[in-house]
């Protein structure tokens, strides 16, 4: 927006935003998914500390913790060396900070938010203060979470999933975490709304749904699914505070017994009634965390083998039905509860037809490599890092899709590792491509490709050293939530594979160094590149870099497909959406 | 503007008529409560007026019947299908399990309560 | 801080023919539709589980203590609300400023009223007989239903009485925009409507 512009519209207000309302209290589309983004960061490096921590005690049962022990609360760690309570809540707020706090808000606030508007060639989201609110209600959740952990009891101690009756007779902590789910999930509600309303209505003059980039598409499906799935866990964590604050029954069974001590509730709740409704969320959730990191891939695939992806529109039909589908597999999560083997069965076939579109989209994705002349800059690294990381975490979900199966693997290191590879490698290398593709349209300077390059070689070898051993603990029957595995037997012959694990993560751990210097001395020692440093012919790189507010200089119309690099006749190999003839 | 005048007097009628329908059906989902056909039959025929009120109101007070955008369609579709498998799968969970497990399942009485669970 | 001129704010987008804030109301309801479909779809699986017997059995009709003439007054209270806000959207349609705002007014009259009747007839009598959330799941379901339902009332008061008084100088701006920021009110207020169609019944009758 240029100053004369402005004073053209808008005669009434100050042409200067104050400090607070430009970079705090911003409506600015560009400004909100710089915040989420880097609240996001600091949740997930906060997050990935916890499991630090926790993998010490895995390695060294009951050894003090060095360097960081002695600084543990008294709810943590005794002298140093962790608690089981401790643990417990340690492992309950990884995976809340993770998924909640740290990847959705990343993916989908961060570069959803960032990048979506600017692909579309719209000036800003449709509804730009809802989605300041957005972003300040995840702020305060977060707060909440973090508070929730000098808690009396301390943080939330009975798992990401928070499974009743556990979680009603459990410690304070709990409440808090409630509470913050709750502003957690108004924020998405608030975000879904306003992405799906900005695809919507927003686009540009032109831009047909089909020619709307992939990564646009994953976060279309992905708001429908926060928008249908979030509210039941809303539910479900109303009627929990209920159970804990005002003594109700839902998930409480007659007569429960903790500890020896009758509790005091009428009873004639159902636990599984929790478990229904929090993984009603929770299993789109995981798609949530899985369709916008396979929209960035997408993206730098496309750029970066200068060809179009291969089957866009055979891709766009399965990220729909993968969102569909989503809704309707949620008890695979369940099927040792004893539920019916008619609805079991059911659930079953639902989780095998739902593999079927993620594998089109990877099939799609590894046929655009074919006879491709690849740049391998550090987002391309990334993102073929992924498709093999990703086919691996899916790949060993479908055993866990079956009963027969799921028995024996259910709630062993198995899973964990089979979900951390969907998430860790999958969608944290997918945010790694985007936040080395998409920087230098935030800032106008690339991040430095030397130490890029280092970050992602570590990262990979480290992150297969921490996840794979995994699979080895799961299938000889170690159970996933153990404070101190060598209590048994089986788990003491499958030790040296938890130690190796650990100091995977720490190196893992190690290497983000890299990358957390790159991300700051780019901002100004990175190298200043034009407006279209990866000659891609989206829209957001037709807007200035970094965009100003209001976005594009002209208003962009667009004029073909997404993706159209090296056209047959064409003088150069990429044909932006918004060009209505080729530049000579 | 005449037109869109004229449109919204004919909407005034229709809210009155919906008005009428509602408190009618108000009384008659009151009275037939009173009467006891089956178990079944009561609930179908309740749900049944709701579900009628609640077209109505749908319908008339919130304009679906003059509203054309696809957009909105397409996303009450969508959540129509999502409602109805949110209402019906979880009840489904035990419907082939026989009734004993159905009960014992999170039936757990103080006697039969498994011993406290040691963690290391 | 308007500085973009966002386009389909107040006009709607001439392809997908809504304007964005309705679209946005819609989409506002699908998702309450799914918060309140899964406390329906609890009540379905507790009383469906409920045992026959002891103090965790499903009450009968008769210890509800549940008065239909109360519900059912509130039904009519709430049914008129819906009328008189769909009229008041209609007035200000037709540019008559002053009638719209009287029907807002009387919607915003209707709304306390049904709070409230909840509060002096029937949750405080039931406090004071010792009917509490915790009495049994009827009761936890009752009050957890109702009271979100009366939540979302309070909302629709706080809003509707935000449009008759300070929000009202919209309409002097751009009247057509006030005029749509009603609708979307009404389309909200009728849905609060609607869940009480369904909780009516379910709570009082069944």
């Amino acid at each position: 927006m240029t100053e004369a512009h402005h004073h053209h519209d808008d005669h009434h207000h100050h042409p200067e935003l104050g400090w607070w309302r430009k970079y705090v209290f911003s409506t600015d589309h560009k400004v909100i998914g710089v915040q989420y983004t880097v609240t996001a960061l600091l949740f997930l490096l906060f997050g990935f500390t916890l499991v630090m921590i926790m993998r010490w005690q895995l390695a060294y049962p009951g050894k003090p913790i060095p360097l960081i022990g002695g600084l543990l609360g008294k709810t943590l760690a005794n002298d140093g060396t962790l608690l089981p309570e401790g643990y417990n809540a340690l492992g309950a707020m990884h995976g809340t900070i993770m998924v909640f706090l740290g990847i959705v808000p990343l993916i989908v606030g961060g570069f959803g938010n960032y990048v979506m508007p600017l692909q579309i060639g719209a000036p800003d989201m449709a509804f730009p203060k809802l989605n300041m609110a957005s972003y300040w209600v995840y702020f305060c959740g977060g707060m909440v979470m973090l508070l929730s952990f000098f808690a009396p009891g301390g943080a939330a101690n009975s798992g990401w999933t928070s499974y009743a009756p556990l979680s009603v007779v459990a410690t304070q902590g709990q409440t808090w975490w409630l509470f913050g789910m709750v502003l957690l999930i108004t924020s998405s509600l608030l975000g879904s709304i306003n992405f799906i309303v900005t695809i919507i209505q927003l686009r540009a003059k032109g831009l047909d749904f089909f020619k709307l980039p992939f990564f646009v598409w994953s976060q279309f499906v992905t708001a429908f699914l926060l928008l249908l799935a979030f509210p039941p866990l809303e539910a479900a964590g109303a009627l929990q505070l209920m159970d804990r604050l005002a003594g109700t029954s839902f998930f409480m069974p007659e007569g429960l017994v903790v500890s020896g001590i009758v509790q005091p509730y009428t009873g004639g709740g159902s636990p599984l009634l929790w478990q229904h409704l929090f993984w009603f969320l929770a299993h789109p959730e995981v798609y949530v965390l899985i369709l916008p990191a396979m929209g960035m891939v997408a993206e730098v695939i496309a750029n970066n083998t200068r060809k179009p992806l291969w089957g866009y529109r055979l891709m766009v039909y399965s990220v729909i039905f993968l969102g569909f589908m989503s809704f309707i597999v949620w008890a695979h999560h369940m099927f040792i509860t004893g539920m019916g083997t008619r609805i079991s069965a059911f659930f079953a076939t639902t989780t095998m037809i739902i593999s079927i579109p993620s594998v089109i989209i990877l099939t799609a994705l590894v046929i655009s490599l074919y006879r491709s002349s690849i740049r391998y800059n550090v987002p391309m690294l990334f993102a073929l890092a992924f498709l093999p990381m990703f086919a691996i975490g899916g790949l060993t979900g479908l055993p866990l899709g079956l009963p027969a199966a799921d028995i024996q693997l259910h709630d062993t290191y198995y899973v964990i590792g089979h979900f951390h590879y969907v998430v860790a490698p999958g969608t944290i290398f997918a945010a790694f491509a985007g936040i080395y593709h998409w920087y230098p349209k935030v800032t106008g300077r690339t991040m430095n490709p030397a130490l890029g390059k280092i970050h992602f070689v570590l990262s990979f070898i480290f992150i297969n050293v921490v996840f794979m051993p995994m699979f080895f603990q799961g299938m000889a029957g170690v159970s996933r939530r153990l404070f101190d595995q060598t209590f048994y037997q089986h788990g003491l012959d499958v030790q040296g594979w938890t130690q190796l694990s650990s100091w995977g993560a720490w190196m893992l751990g190690l290497s983000q160094v890299p990358f957390i210097m790159n991300f700051f001395m780019s901002l100004r020692a990175g190298r200043k590149v034009s407006d279209n440093p990866w000659e891609a012919t989206t829209l957001e790189w037709a807007a200035p870099s970094p965009p100003p507010h209001g976005n594009f200089a002209t208003v962009p119309v667009v004029y073909r497909g997404p993706y159209e690099y090296s056209v047959p006749g064409q003088k150069k190999d990429f044909f932006p959406q918004h060009l209505a003839k080729a530049e000579a | 503007m005449a037109g869109a005048h004229a449109d919204i007097s004919k909407h005034k009628r229709a809210y009155y008529a919906v008005f009428a329908a509602l408190a009618v059906l108000t009384v008659v989902t009151v009275a037939v409560a009173q009467f006891h056909f089956s178990d079944v039959g009561n609930v179908a025929v309740a749900l049944a007026i709701a579900a009628f009120k609640a077209s109505l109101v749908a319908a008339i007070f919130m304009h679906l019947k003059w509203e054309k955008a696809p957009s909105i369609w397409w996303a009450l579709a969508i959540c129509g299908i999502f409602f109805i498998a949110l209402l019906a799968l979880p009840v489904l969970t035990n419907s082939d399990n026989p009734p004993q497990v159905q009960h014992t399942m999170w039936d757990v009485r103080a006697g039969a309560a498994p011993a406290a669970h040691t963690s290391h | 801080m308007s500085v973009a001129v966002l386009p389909h704010t107040v006009k709607p987008h001439p392809i997908t023919g809504v304007y964005s804030g309705k679209l946005g109301i819609w989409l506002f309801l699908a998702s309450e539709v799914m918060l309140f479909g899964a406390l329906f779809s609890s009540y379905v699986l507790l009383r469906v589980g409920a045992p026959a017997e002891g103090p965790a059995a499903w009450p009968s009709h008769a210890d509800t203590h549940l008065s239909w003439k109360i519900g059912g007054i509130n039904t009519l209270v709430l049914i008129i609300s819906s009328v008189t806000m769909v009229m008041a959207w209609a007035e200000l349609k037709m540019n008559n400023f002053t009638k719209g705002r009287w029907y807002l007014a009387a919607t915003l009259a209707l709304a306390l009223t049904f709070i409230v009747v909840k509060l002096a007839f029937e949750y405080i009598p039931k406090f004071q007989h010792g009917l509490l959330p915790s009495t049994n799941n009827f009761f936890a379901l009752y009050f957890t239903m109702t009271g979100l339902h009366g939540l979302h009332v309070l909302g629709g008061v706080i809003v509707i009485a935000w449009f008759l008084l300070p929000g009202s100088g919209l309409w002097h701006k751009d009247p057509e925009y006030f005029t749509n920021r009603i609708e979307c009110t009404g389309l909200y207020w009728h849905f609060v409507d609607l869940v009480w169609i369904f909780l009516f019944p379910v709570m009082y009758l069944l």
